[in-house]
């Protein structure tokens, strides 16, 4: 089930949106109020209907009424807005642990057994604690359906954000601290599971890939590519950026040094493949040797099936 | 109209001091020919600005790749940003209004330091040239965002320095503003013209001058730091270097925060000026408007951690700025009762300056409220970052800034040019920008709510509608823009020939004639006991 609404699918969603409710409740009655009686006095007490102004200076009672009253009703938001903010700080003992690694531009989930993923499997109804962890400068971590969003601050301890998913489904996860040129391609997806579900997906050995069954395996492909990176370096549109373009690349010749030995090959799955564990391996003439590091620990053979049939498409 | 005549060729617009023409405008010290120096400066910047946020909208308009790349967007929003927050917000009403009218409503032949004034506005071309130099060369556009957060901003390879360097420049010309202001305000009021017989626009600028003199230099040293930061790597901010980068965000955001209110204030004192000149009545709550323009001025000094709820900050320090976030809001709500209250019983002349500063009323109410949601620390957490508080800053900051602006601009018109503006056309522009800026913003209220982060290049497919609406807004509002500023310079060349005191304003501004001579006044006028800038008997 992909949900792409704002759903209400954690145990803080009911105190920031009932803070919001209240809020925004008292605001559109004054907003509303004050531009009501506001256009009746520019019609009444217009010149052609009253031609005479009647002098008045003020009014101290009126000042203090309307000193008093938005006093006690700021008040009263503020305490609803802390009222739903006070539980976000202390997360309990008990909650389960999962590392978020940050960088230019992925999230990458560590789990305690050492799984990683990119997509954040979590168990419903069991509280959880992200310990957040940037590489280089400050992300952060915003789930809209949760309600909760803090910042990866470098160098910053005990950095962490905690909640309990209580609908199954799949959520985006945000970065929303700005942080360079592929900002707003760093979101990744929160699967939330049944308990069952969740124990048999995190036993298990082989790495599935959550967004397979999200999306079209073209839209994953990219999606994955996104998430590692790969478009820091290499561009989609022809431009030489660090690394090659990826246009044009699927199924046409590419002139490589091998061993020391200039060869051409021909671009194909299996060609990909080295050129993504090993990537120094076929040494793409005009670019540098040790530029790129295996991704053999990151990305499954699933994971490359999915990225070779998003090049595929960039003829 | 013999008189009105002689008038323009008597004023400062026509007097010929030391150099001619072009000269005679960028070397004089008349604090009227300073202030329309900053109105063309300023005016020229923002079309720039408007443009850059005209071509950020363009490219939201579909997700994807519409026109420009990210790296181009990400550059054009931060430009953008440090256009308009620090060549034309912060200038903007003490800049030019300010410069044109203080001197002017207390009764003082011009500022206390002429040369420093005109010094200020050099600052301010030199700032802008730095800018744009960091713009156009080097190695590439900055694209930090305004903010310029650390460590991002140490590690960009873009051309960071310039663009430092060019704020840092402006900040100078915003202080000696200020300074200059406060001495005006203490050492040169007409006899008789005490505390409380100043009008609320002079107030209003005297709040913002002591914001604008204590609270620059904090980002003027900010700033310093970043670039001691970036040659040498000194170790301040970048947690690499041992530094904290949430340093960085407390001291930014301790100007940069009040920064807001050197625009609102001025921004509240021009419709203080407007509400009750066309009402013919007397202000209400004159002492109370006062009490909270220096209310605003102080509180706001101290609320910039509501910018970092989400960064990590102490629970203690979160729940007291949330506290004082609220605070702040209660001097907001007086004004605007006390505005509506001016109207009632009043005799309206519902001129344009009146519907620019009424729907300034609306505007600044719907960015107050939706701060009132940012301010909450749940709801903060939740839409931090987000478009929604693009939303409400723009409503705050931009809604503040153009229609008081507007509101004075045409309120002033006749005073500043001795014309008349065309009240058919100014009318049809204040329709156009009020439509486009509602349609323009209103949608990125919702867009928050649903998640979307802010400074996105690309978004999911289910944020496409609201952005499409905020778009056709930007072109409505782009267009309402034209049709005022030409309007506006029309009528400065062939307007009708204005009195004197068209709208039978009460402050002293309107004692003089329209355009007010070189030295203002004749004589030093003279306040008597039952004289009043609002005193409509």
């Amino acid at each position: 089930m992909y949900n792409t609404e704002i759903t209400q699918a954690s145990n803080f969603v009911k105190g920031v949106d009932s803070a919001f409710m209240v809020i925004m409740g008292i605001s559109f009655v004054f907003l509303l109020g004050l531009t009501v009686v506001m256009i009746y006095f520019i019609y009444k007490y217009n010149r052609k209907r009253h031609p005479k102004a009647v002098q008045m200076e003020g009014s101290t009672r009126l000042e203090i009424i309307w000193t008093l009253v938005p006093l006690a009703l700021t008040m009263v938001m503020f305490y609803y807005g802390w009222a739903g903010w006070k539980p976000m700080g202390k997360a309990p003992k008990d909650a389960m642990e999962i590392t978020v690694v940050g960088r230019m531009w992925n999230f990458i989930f560590e789990y305690e057994n050492g799984r990683k993923t990119d997509t954040l499997y979590l168990p419903k109804d069991k509280a959880i604690k992200l310990n957040l962890k940037s590489m280089d400068v400050i992300h952060s971590v915003y789930i809209p359906a949760f309600r909760v969003k803090q910042d990866m601050v470098p160098g910053k301890k005990d950095n962490f954000m905690w909640f309990i998913p209580q609908r199954e489904g799949t959520y985006e996860l945000y970065c929303t601290e700005y942080c360079g040129l592929n900002h707003s391609y760093m979101f990744n997806y929160v699967k939330v599971v049944e308990d069952s579900v969740f124990n048999t997906w995190y036993t298990d050995t082989t790495m599935a890939v959550a967004s397979a069954e999200l999306e079209s395996p073209v839209a994953a492909g990219r999606r994955i590519m996104q998430n590692i990176g790969c478009f820091a370096c290499h561009s989609v549109d022809g431009g030489k950026l660090v690394g090659p373009t990826f246009k044009g690349l699927y199924g046409h010749t590419v002139n490589v040094t091998t061993n020391g030995q200039k060869r051409e090959v021909v671009a194909d799955d299996e060609y990909i493949r080295r050129a993504i564990y090993d990537p120094n391996a076929d040494l793409v003439d005009g670019f540098g040797r040790g530029l790129m590091l295996s991704y053999k620990d990151q990305l499954s053979d699933d994971d490359v099936t999915l990225i070779i049939e998003y090049l595929k498409t960039l003829q | 109209m013999q008189e009105a005549q002689s008038a323009l060729q008597a004023s400062y617009l026509h007097h010929q001091g030391r150099y001619k023409g072009l000269l005679g405008w960028i070397f004089s010290t008349d604090h009227k020919r300073i202030g329309l120096l900053y109105l063309y400066s300023i005016t020229t910047m923002f079309v720039v600005g408007l443009l850059l946020g005209l071509a950020m909208k363009f490219e939201l308009l579909a997700p994807g790749k519409t026109i420009m790349e990210a790296r181009d967007y990400n550059a054009t929003f931060t430009v953008h940003g440090v256009i308009m927050i620090f060549m034309i917000v912060i200038p903007g009403l003490p800049a030019v209004f300010g410069n044109f009218l203080l001197p002017l409503m207390i009764g003082a032949p011009d500022v206390a330091f002429p040369k420093i004034n005109l010094l200020s506005w050099w600052f301010y071309v030199a700032g802008v040239f730095l800018v744009l130099a960091a713009l156009l060369f080097g190695s590439g556009t900055p694209d930090t965002g305004w903010t310029f957060y650390a460590p991002y901003s140490f590690k960009t390879g873009t051309n960071m320095l310039p663009a430092i360097f060019g704020a840092f420049v402006l900040g100078f010309s915003s202080i000696l503003t200020g300074l200059n202001f406060i001495v005006t305000i203490h050492r040169m009021r007409a006899p008789g013209m005490k505390w409380m017989k100043m009008p609320m626009f002079a107030w209003t600028l005297y709040g913002t001058a002591w914001i604008q003199l204590l609270a620059t230099p904090v980002v003027g040293i900010t700033l310093v730091l970043v670039a001691l930061e970036r040659i040498f790597g000194i170790g301040v901010f970048d947690p690499a270097l041992g530094g904290d980068p949430i340093l960085y965000q407390h001291l930014f955001w301790i100007y940069s925060h009040p920064a807001v209110y050197i625009m609102i204030l001025p921004a509240m004192g021009a419709v203080s000026e407007v509400i009750p000149t066309f009402s013919q009545k007397h202000i209400f709550g004159y002492k109370a408007l006062i009490i909270s323009t220096m209310a605003i001025a102080f509180v706001g000094y101290l609320v910039w951690g509501h910018h970092m709820f989400t960064a990590g900050m102490s629970g203690t320090a979160q729940y007291a700025f949330s506290l004082l976030t609220f605070l702040v809001a209660i001097p907001s709500a007086i004004k605007v009762f006390n505005w509506i209250s001016t109207m009632y019983k009043g005799s309206i002349n519902l001129k344009t300056p009146f519907y620019w500063a009424s729907s300034f009323i609306f505007i600044f109410m719907i960015g107050g409220f939706t701060g009132l949601v940012l301010g909450s620390l749940a709801t903060n957490v939740h839409l931090h970052d987000t478009a929604f508080v693009v939303a409400h800053f723009h409503y705050i900051v931009f809604g503040g800034v153009s229609f008081s602006f507007f509101a004075a601009i045409h309120y002033w018109f006749p005073k500043i040019y001795g014309r008349m503006y065309d009240e058919h056309w100014a009318k049809v522009g204040w329709i156009m920008f009020f439509i486009g800026f509602v349609s323009l913003y209103t949608p990125m209220f919702y867009l928050g709510m649903k998640g979307m982060p802010r400074r996105y290049y690309d978004y999911l497919p289910e944020y496409h509608g609201a952005n499409i609406l905020s778009t056709f807004g930007s072109w409505i509002l782009a267009m309402g823009f034209l049709v005022i500023v030409v309007n506006l310079v029309r009528s400065a060349r062939k307007g009708e020939i204005a009195v004197a005191n068209p709208w039978k304003g009460k402050t002293l501004e309107w004692t003089v004639p329209s355009p007010p001579p070189f030295e203002n006044f004749k004589e030093i006028p003279v306040v008597g006991e039952k004289d009043g800038p609002y005193n409509y008997e």
